[in-house]
């Protein structure tokens, strides 16, 4: 045969051509071992066996959030065979309708849901789930999985406990450690210790084709990884006083937060209206109703409003006078219906006997004895100018934990506002602005916004005389460490010793005769010398805000609680009731005031 | 036509290439045995059962042998030559229909359905292609070198080829580059083909891996190619001279190539071209379905190692990780059970085949049917490359079947018409003289 040149180099480049393919072949089956090593991980499906979440406890160990079983009916549209509707229907309660909708979606989304199981029902309780498992045989592609779903046994409030919900695609940006699908608590108790309740994922291997479709244990699950339930967390939170506080606020707009003083531990946290848990255990279902709701049900007003505390504040006025030096407790001061603090300009004040002591003035809560108190403050001769002494008065405050956020363990909390001197230079000029130009500080009006959380430190503060511990809701118990910071006490900058002068107002305005003058004699409660200051803090938005602090026993305090009631008016009117009411259920468990507790449960101060 | 009669001057043994029968053979068995392999776990059932591939695939099988011997013994080869230019005619019409008429099947329109039995024309065009090509060449005024008569044999070539990119079916129409295989031995010369060549593989690799590794492949090309051409030359001889200037020349024509396509491509072109382009390379049919394809199929081809896991034996295409594992990812199936052992047998099985055709091809006396074996020869081999190529990441995922091996009556009946074609004309040969 006669051969062609060009057939050899044809043939010579058939043979490179082969020799590419092979190399490569070469390189993926013998050189490189990755390909083998993905290949069992391939055949192989890991299938995630979820834990359940650690419970959350009350500081004496009763279940605030538990679990409960919930089976989810899953179907796997490819394996249905002919059944019974009817029956099917029966047993799941449910309509013959819904069922043939599925069936009829199934059908024609077919080739893209191809051998996947979808859930079918979510959330079927145990009982029910039961009568489907006695007839299962019968509806073959039908079967149930366990899932474990949040219980709440006290009605705690959705703000405090927080919920629980599938992460998505941001979360898991932040936190590597999670998968899709996983869940994990995205607010108040649940997001706190969610390493620890979280618990540990285990899985089970199985052989599987990767149209989903699993085949068999492998190796009889010699293999597998058990899940690791979440770890407990306890919390300082006292069960039945915050179901009572939520008892209290419902139906008003405002926070109830109480403290133990010695510790600084949190033992009611409410935030009206809130979240309520049965919302709070399919918080996808409500979440748009909630997020329209006008009143903000998910915004945790105890941590992130920022309020004006009002005649509250009167009490750190007065404190910061004392210990500067411009205060006696024995000094008088007159007031005919108010402060003249300018030229034809007044500072209102109720009707009452003039002059007065600290005392008084505490008891009456009268608006120009604090006028001349700050006035004081601010023409310290101490100091070169108002700006100087307007800077030390901030950093007094700021002592009492206004003004910054007090570095809680609760999520999202927001630090309230104490404007400094630099604010108002802005606002009016640099030497513009005088004592008569910020008076309304010297009643807790104007520029400063406190969180309840704050304006309830403050009255554990005054309950301590003089320091406080940064307020926390996670106990520390056998596996849960918490940090230094909720253990260290923190003194304000006004001497302990001051601390007596202003308690001794307090006690004079709840436990006076009524008609001597005291504001707050509604919180009274026989024997257990409760002190406490009122407030009504000016609310731009409406009628007033209704404030008040206490704190009880006056020796040696077991509780210290900050009511803080918007548009309720008069601080004695709702607030201090309130507060002396969950004051009275801590220390004696139950209240001698039925009418007054009937009175205040029954109230709603908000239509909706 | 009339039906040859029984004339035979010498045994059939004689007549026929058995070489080439058996080895179309072995190849069609490989791939029954490989398309049972693949769907042995998702539907376990008897090799003849008929409710799976394997099944059908027998069925098909059968009825090739049958279509085999019919072209063999009951058809005079002479009306291959007779009928090529209505033969062409007729495909190129139906390859238009199909883009009206056809049913879409994965986004193309290529397929005539006729109740359960599909049929694609773009298998059937390159036989006609094929016999028109080789009646127009095989005529003694024919020239290479006349640009009329090359024009007309690129004609014949471009025509179908354009006609089934536009179908959506760019895969097929690759296979059409196969036809310069013959353009090449009927006198082209070899620089038009390998500057061709060398042109559609910067284009790929400068679309699909950088420009950089594409202008690496061209130095290299071009380094070789000037290595081998000085072999026996003189040092300072014209010819040596001649060679460095054409290697210099296409490196320098190539990297402009390269960097102009990639060039053209970001920043010319507006996005839906962009896309176009993208798809038609198969760099974003969707990215996460084909780079899944192209990861799964390395992963199951890989995991076979040097002797394989044996047949059945794959967990990764019998559990149906790849997907079209009987069709188009066939080659994953020998990859993965037979490993790199089984590979190198089936690559060499193809080169058998085809060097065998064209051994044919350059012994025959006729024009027509020499020219008609490179076209085979160039189309089996066009598909072998990118399918082969395709399962393990060298080439563009473009779906063509792997000859004689994919799942797929169509398919098999093509190639089968077209190998058989060539044996009646081989042995209408052997049988006279």
């Amino acid at each position: 045969m006669e051969v062609s040149p060009k057939y050899r180099r044809i043939i010579i480049g058939l043979g490179v051509m082969a020799a590419v393919l092979l190399g490569k072949l070469f390189y993926i089956q013998i050189i490189n071992d990755s390909y083998k090593r993905s290949a069992s991980n391939n055949s192989m499906v890991y299938q995630t066996v979820y834990p359940p979440r650690g419970l959350i406890l009350d500081r004496d160990g009763r279940v605030l959030v538990g679990n409960t079983v919930r089976y989810d009916l899953m179907v796997t549209p490819r394996e249905v065979t002919a059944f019974d509707t009817v029956m099917l229907a029966t047993v799941l309660d449910t309509t013959v309708d819904f069922i043939r909708e599925r069936m009829q979606y199934y059908r024609t989304y077919r080739t893209r849901i191809g051998f996947q199981t979808l859930p079918f029902i979510k959330q079927i309780p145990a009982e029910q789930y039961a009568r489907f498992a006695e007839v299962e045989y019968m509806f073959p592609g039908f079967s149930g999985i366990m899932r474990s779903i949040r219980e709440y046994p006290y009605d705690a409030g959705g703000n405090l406990l927080g919920y629980v919900s599938e992460v998505d695609a941001s979360f898991i940006e932040k936190h590597p450690d999670y998968r899709s699908g996983d869940y994990a608590g995205r607010t108040g108790l649940e997001a706190i210790r969610e390493r620890e309740l979280r618990g540990e994922k285990g899985y089970h291997v199985f052989l599987r084709d990767s149209r989903n479709k699993v085949r068999s244990s492998y190796l009889d699950g010699q293999f597998d990884k058990e899940a690791v339930p979440g770890s407990n967390v306890t919390t300082t939170i006292d069960a039945q006083l915050q179901h009572y506080g939520q008892e209290l606020m419902a139906g008003k707009v405002g926070s109830l937060v109480a403290i133990e003083p010695s510790t600084g531990e949190i033992l009611a946290m409410v935030s009206s209206p809130g979240i309520s848990v049965e919302q709070l255990s399919s918080i996808g279902k409500y979440y748009g109703e909630l997020s329209r709701d006008k009143y903000k049900p998910m915004f945790n007003r105890t941590v992130q409003a920022s309020y004006p505390p009002g005649s509250v504040f009167k009490l750190v006025n007065g404190l910061i006078g004392l210990e500067e030096g411009v205060l006696e407790p024995q000094y008088y001061y007159p007031c005919d219906h108010g402060f003249v603090y300018a030229k034809e300009h007044k500072l209102g004040c109720h009707g009452h006997r003039s002059p007065l002591n600290l005392d008084d003035a505490i008891m009456m809560s009268c608006n120009g004895y604090f006028c001349y108190v700050f006035r004081n403050i601010l023409g310290n001769r101490k100091y070169d100018s108002t700006s100087e002494a307007f800077d030390k008065w901030r950093e007094y405050v700021m002592s009492f934990g206004f003004g910054h956020p007090l570095g809680s363990d609760f999520p999202s909390e927001l630090g309230g506002n104490i404007p400094s001197s630099g604010y108002y230079d802005r606002v009016y000029g640099k030497r513009a602005w005088r004592f008569p130009t910020i008076v309304s500080l010297s009643i807790g009006q104007g520029e400063i916004g406190a969180t309840p959380l704050q304006i309830a430190n403050m009255a554990a503060t005054v309950a301590n005389r003089g320091w406080y511990i940064t307020p926390h809701i996670i106990k520390e118990t056998e596996g849960i460490e918490i940090d230094s910071l909720y253990k260290e006490k923190r003194y304000t900058m006004v001497d302990t010793l001051q601390f007596r002068n202003v308690i001794h107002g307090m006690w004079k305005a709840v436990n006076t005769r009524p008609g001597d003058g005291g504001t707050a004699t509604i919180a009274a409660i026989p024997g257990l010398d409760v002190c406490g200051k009122t407030g009504t803090a000016q609310n731009p938005h409406g009628k007033d805000n209704s404030v008040f602090i206490c704190f009880a026993p006056m020796d040696n305090p077991k509780i210290a609680v900050a009511a803080y009631v918007e548009n309720a008016g008069f601080g004695a009117a709702w607030a201090s009731p309130i507060a002396s009411l969950l004051v009275e259920k801590y220390l004696c468990g139950e209240t001698s005031r039925p009418e007054l507790e009937e009175h205040i449960k029954g109230t709603r101060l908000i239509q909706n | 036509m009339a039906i040859v009669k029984n004339s035979s001057q010498r045994r059939l043994a004689a007549t026929l290439d058995w070489a080439l029968i058996a080895l179309y053979l072995v190849l069609v068995l490989i791939g029954w045995l490989s398309i049972y392999a693949s769907i042995y776990a998702t539907e376990p059932s008897s090799i003849f059962s008929f409710d799976v591939r394997s099944g059908k695939q027998f069925v098909w099988i059968a009825t090739s042998l049958v279509l085999a011997v019919i072209v063999v013994f009951a058809v005079n080869p002479r009306l291959w030559e007779v009928v090529s230019l209505p033969a062409y005619i007729v495909l190129v019409f139906l390859l238009v229909a199909v883009i009206f008429a056809g049913s879409e099947i994965k986004g193309s329109h290529s397929w005539f359905s006729f109740g359960a039995i599909s049929f694609q024309p773009a298998e059937i065009s390159k036989i006609t292609t094929s016999l028109l090509l080789a009646a127009v060449m095989s005529r003694p005024t024919f020239k290479m070198t006349v640009l009329k008569d090359f024009a007309r044999a690129a004609f014949i070539i471009a025509l179908p080829m354009l006609i089934i990119v536009a179908e959506n079916e760019t895969g097929s129409a690759l296979v059409y580059l196969g036809f310069l295989l013959v353009l090449y031995r009927e006198g082209m010369s070899g620089w038009v083909l390998g500057f061709i060549g060398l042109m559609v593989l910067l284009f790929i690799l400068s679309l699909t891996v950088s420009t950089t590794v594409a202008i690496a492949v061209l130095v290299v090309l071009a380094v070789v190619y000037y290595l081998l051409d000085i072999r026996g030359t003189r040092r300072g001889s014209l010819d040596r001279r001649r060679s460095r200037l054409l290697a210099l020349a296409s490196i320098v024509v190539g990297t402009l190539f390269s960097l102009s396509t990639s060039l053209v491509f970001n920043k010319v072109l507006q996005d839906h071209q962009r896309s176009r382009i993208e798809v038609l390379l198969g760099l974003k049919e969707d990215i996460s379905g084909v780079g899944y394809n192209v990861h799964q199929s390395m992963i199951a081809i890989g995991s076979g190692g040097f002797a394989g896991k044996g047949w059945l034996q794959g967990t990764q295409t019998t559990y149906g990780f790849v997907p079209e594992q009987s069709t188009d990812f066939i080659f994953c199936t020998i990859g993965e059970e037979f490993g790199f052992l089984g590979c190198l047998v089936v690559i060499a099985l193809y080169l058998l085949l085809i060097s065998r055709i064209l051994h044919d091809a350059e012994e025959s006396r006729e024009a027509f049917t020499r020219i008609y074996g490179y076209c085979v020869a160039g189309c089996i081999a066009m598909h072998l490359f990118v399918n082969i190529g395709m399962t393990i990441g060298l080439m563009p995922v473009i779906g063509i079947p792997l000859p004689l091996i994919s799942y797929g009556g169509s398919s098999l009946w093509s190639f089968t018409l077209m190998i058989f074609i060539f044996i009646a004309l081989v042995r209408q040969e052997r049988k006279y003289f």
